[in-house]
């Protein structure tokens, strides 16, 4: 099944134009299109989801020049000339790599539907505080609801992957 | 190189890598040329007969896709156990919410201007919301009474037993709220429909031939040219049994009369307000039990909402009957249940079945007899658990070696039980805010369908060899994130000799993919692990017969290369397994009597939680999870699945309210019904005692016994905390702050 969607003639809206995972991308949407939306329907990054619509559930994280954001509550004007990371980019950041490896390892994901804006919060912790403990863990997956899991293999994946992490960076490794 | 063994291995997730790249493919995610968006107009009120329906301004109607009841291709009917549902209400809404009419267009935005343009001329008719006023008949909104059904379970003398001389006799009633499942990707389908070929649809589902059904009575088509394929699913927990079937007839008709495909995805509110969630229920308890704590008679009253139409209510009923004794000896029983039609919209399916409602009342109930005999609470259950020979409350005979005081012990051993319990005692006596507690629930969870349900199911799964070699494994079994991907293909891996990564587990589509029954029931690794296991053997065996496969032979590579030979030779080789219900096994469903499941999982979880008496907030510090579930085909999944349950458990006993005003939900959204976050729960400490029944032990069903445990513990562990005996869920702060000051002025 093709992940083309035919779209209905729009009115010419102004280009926005902005980088994704790297590579720049440009788009003709309402300035008030959300980026969920322009990512999954303009660009066909269907990795990120749509769980409430409403910020709630993260399902829809992605970053935003390096900071993480719903991005079904951020208008696509925002993100003009901004660098945007979606979990499609993900593998190829070696230390995050370890946080997606984790995640298979350990059984943190198991419908999948909340696993990639969950590995987004992930990544926003792995990038500040290697040393983070559960807590702390617990508290930035906060914003990331997954009704399957329990939040147990989800934690351990993030607690062996910082390990991993802390083990490579004293061994002077990547 | 391996020696088999796959079975009892932590294998990794096979789908895993593709989740965590984001790259598999939801309904959402995919599209079909020429598709347009599908709507639905539904009403604002709980009941209601229709007058009439107009079209507003600002809408290009004649753009506009409208399918009503008139347009319907069969039967306005609903197939399920009854056929009293419509897909479209034509005449008259019995709840709020109901569809009433399908709108698509090409532009979402314009289907949502649509949906709103629709105008409803209904003229209000009397509902009925609380139980009582729908078991007194107030208003009657089905059938002549308002009783779906009614069971009855009795034996021994419940009467006598209970004006016995010697025994306390105890009443309390317990209440359970509604539940939403809340899966993180809402439902959607995708319908295609050609004259020639028929329908197709895709789908965020459990039971791709309910849908089937349901679809083949809809258009009268025969069965070959009605198409369900399961697309990735993102959570189902019972939520996709019973609804795809309805929003799978809706896209269809839909596509049917554009021409082109349609698509349907509820957003949030929709599915949350139109959805089934878990069955409110209250239970009215009266027990006799001696003073040393030996149970004598037990007297139950079990009411479930069961909302507007019948639905799956009689089984759900069922399933709480079943459970309502727990695994405990009564020398005299008699329960009664009924599930009652209310003007809600219809209760369903969600993971436990009716069990958890039972479970929570009948454990609430027997702390509740503790306190009063002065025993604690795991002593009174260790004196009256179910032992080897023992029969359950209907009657079905233990044969399996049971050995429950093992399943407490180390619960109890995990938690540190006994100290902890004085320790906490101790602290909460010298006051302060905080008070900390624990508590205990034992139970049980019959495993696959009830009674001859299985046998009416007779589930069929296929095993086949490919010319590359390789093993494919097709069921109609679904994955929805509890692994049966990677269950099914350890198994088949186990039982052909082929190397694991050498198995493929088809995606369900009923075009070539036989029906296995639905997902449901805990029954995937159960009842349906098993027929893919003797597919999976029966392949071997030929492979042997043609003397291409030395049975002997345990390498990893001897059955590929017998399989590429055979299939070169002789074409493709399939086999297949039927269900055959275990040997001795009778159910007497007119008198709920006898084997009511083929296995059961037994279970003692303990939470620990501190209230906070300033707030009336409730945190559950640790929670103890150990079970007895047969043998363990991937412990990961197996305690995942663990996990995620008492967690959902969680939520229903302490974060889950849903609010009702005239019978529609005023909470839709996730921001203000809450569930548990990383930091609403604990670390769950899971564990799984060697099987009863020794290594070879069968598998048995976890799918929903975690759900059954975790209301009742936790509020056992807030009374102990507290010193108060809550008996109602959800209980949000509000709740307790109440119990609390009653508490306060009683003790005045």
């Amino acid at each position: 099944m093709a992940h083309a969607e035919s779209v209905a003639p729009a009115p010419a809206h102004p280009e926005v134009a902005f980088v994704v995972n790297g590579a720049p991308a440009a788009v003709h949407a309402h300035p008030m299109s959300r980026l969920l939306d322009v990512l999954r329907e303009d660009l066909h990054l269907f990795g990120t989801k749509e769980g409430c619509g409403e910020g709630e559930c993260g399902a829809c994280s992605v970053f935003v020049d390096g900071v993480l954001v719903n991005s079904c509550l951020v208008p696509v004007c925002q993100v003009a000339g901004a660098r945007i990371e979606t979990i499609e980019g993900m593998s190829a950041h070696p230390r995050l790599r370890v946080l997606q490896e984790a995640f298979v390892r350990d059984g943190g994901a198991q419908c999948g539907i909340c696993t990639p804006g969950m590995l987004m919060a992930a990544a926003a912790l792995v990038q500040v505080d290697t040393d983070a403990d559960e807590a702390t863990i617990r508290t930035a997956l906060a914003g990331n609801l997954c009704r399957c899991t329990g939040y147990v293999r989800i934690v351990d994946a993030v607690v062996h992957a910082l390990a991993e992490l802390r083990a490579a960076d004293a061994g002077g490794t990547p | 190189m391996h020696d088999g063994g796959w079975v009892g291995r932590s294998v990794q997730r096979r789908e895993g890598s593709d989740k965590v790249n984001g790259k598999l493919a939801y309904i959402d995610d995919l599209s079909l040329p020429g598709m347009l968006h599908g709507v639905t107009v539904r009403s604002p009120v709980a009941r209601a007969r229709i007058r009439g329906i107009s079209f507003g301004p600002g809408v290009p109607w004649e753009e506009v896709v409208v399918v009503g009841p008139a347009d319907l291709p069969g039967p306005n009917v609903v197939k399920l156990i009854d056929v009293d549902q419509p897909l479209l209400a034509d005449g008259e809404v019995r709840h709020c919410d109901e569809p009433i009419l399908l709108l698509a267009h090409a532009d979402k935005a314009v289907a949502e201007r649509a949906r709103a343009a629709v105008v409803l001329d209904l003229e209000p008719l009397p509902a009925v919301f609380d139980l009582d006023a729908a078991i007194r008949g107030d208003v009657v909104v089905w059938g002549k009474d308002n009783l779906f059904r009614e069971y009855r379970v009795a034996h021994g003398d419940v009467d006598a037993a209970l004006s016995e001389p010697d025994v306390i006799v105890l009443e309390g009633t317990y209440e359970t709220g509604a539940q939403e499942q809340m899966y993180i990707e809402p439902q959607g389908m995708i319908a295609e429909f050609d004259p020639e070929h028929g329908v197709t649809v895709r789908g965020s589902l459990q039971c791709p031939y309910y849908v089937h059904a349901a679809l083949v009575a809809l258009f009268e088509l025969p069965p070959e040219r009605i198409r369900v394929i399961q697309a990735t699913t993102g959570g189902g927990f019972g939520g996709k049994e019973e609804y795809p079937s309805i929003i799978a007839a809706h896209a269809a008709v839909l596509a049917r009369k554009a021409g082109r495909p349609v698509k349907m995805i509820y957003d949030r509110v929709e599915d949350v307000m139109a959805t089934t969630k878990r069955h409110p229920s209250r239970t009215v308890v009266r027990t006799a039990v001696r003073p040393d704590g030996t149970l004598v008679a037990l007297d139950l009253d079990f009411v479930i909402d069961g909302g507007a139409y019948l639905t799956l209510s009689p089984v759900v009923l069922s399933r709480g009957t079943i459970h309502a004794a727990g695994p405990y000896r009564w020398p005299h029983v008699r329960l009664r249940a009924r599930a009652i039609a209310t003007s809600h919209p219809p209760h369903g399916a969600f993971r436990g079945f009716g069990a958890p409602q039972s479970v929570f009342a009948i454990e609430r109930h027997l702390d509740r007899v503790a306190t009063r005999l002065g025993i604690d609470p795991a002593e009174l259950r260790r004196r009256n658990l179910l032992r080897q020979g023992d029969r359950t409350a209907v009657g079905q005979l233990i044969t399996e070696p049971v050995d429950l005081d093992l399943v407490l012990d180390r619960a109890l051993a995990m938690s540190n039980w006994t100290e902890t319990r004085a320790r906490f005692e101790a602290e909460n006596g010298a006051g302060g805010p905080l008070r900390r507690g624990l508590g205990l629930a034992f139970f049980y969870h019959g495993a696959g369908f009830t009674g001859a349900g299985e046998v009416h199911l007779a589930s069929v799964a296929h095993t086949e060899i490919t010319a590359e070699g390789r093993l494919r494994v097709l069921a109609a079994s679904t994955e929805i994130g509890q692994g049966t991907n990677t269950i099914f293909a350890q198994i088949a891996a186990d039982a052909s000799g082929v190397a694991i990564e050498g198995v493929d587990v088809v995606q369900p589509d009923t075009e070539f993919v036989p029906n296995s029954g639905p997902t449901v029931a805990s029954r995937t690794t159960m009842v349906v692990g098993r027929l893919v296991g003797e597919a999976s053997r029966a392949l071997r065996v030929r492979l042997v017969e043609a003397g291409l496969l030395d049975d002997r032979s345990d390498a990893s590579d001897a059955f590929a290369a017998a399989a590429r030979a055979y299939v070169a030779r002789h074409g493709v080789l399939r086999t297949q397994a039927s269900y055959r219900p275990p040997e001795g096994i009778a159910w007497d469903e007119k008198n709920f009597q006898g084997d009511a499941y083929a296995a059961y999982a037994w279970a003692a979880y303990v939470a620990e939680v501190t209230v906070d008496l300033r707030s009336a907030e409730v945190r559950v510090d640790d929670f103890v999870a150990v079970q007895e579930a047969g043998r363990i085909v991937n412990p990961t999944l197996a305690a995942g699945q663990i996990e995620g349950g008492v967690a959902q458990g969680i939520g229903w006993a302490i974060y889950e309210r849903v609010v009702w005003k005239d019978g529609r939900v005023r909470n839709p959204q996730m921001t203000n019904y809450i569930i548990p976050t990383a930091v609403d729960t604990p670390r769950i400490r899971v564990e799984f005692v060697p099987p009863f029944a020794g290594d070879a032990a069968p598998c048995k069903g976890i799918g929903e016994l975690p759900m059954d445990g975790p209301a009742p513990a936790i509020l056992a562990a807030v009374g102990h905390a507290t010193g108060t005996e809550p008996v109602a869920i959800p209980m949000l702060p509000e709740q307790l702050l109440t119990i609390l000051e009653e508490s306060r002025h009683g003790a005045r």
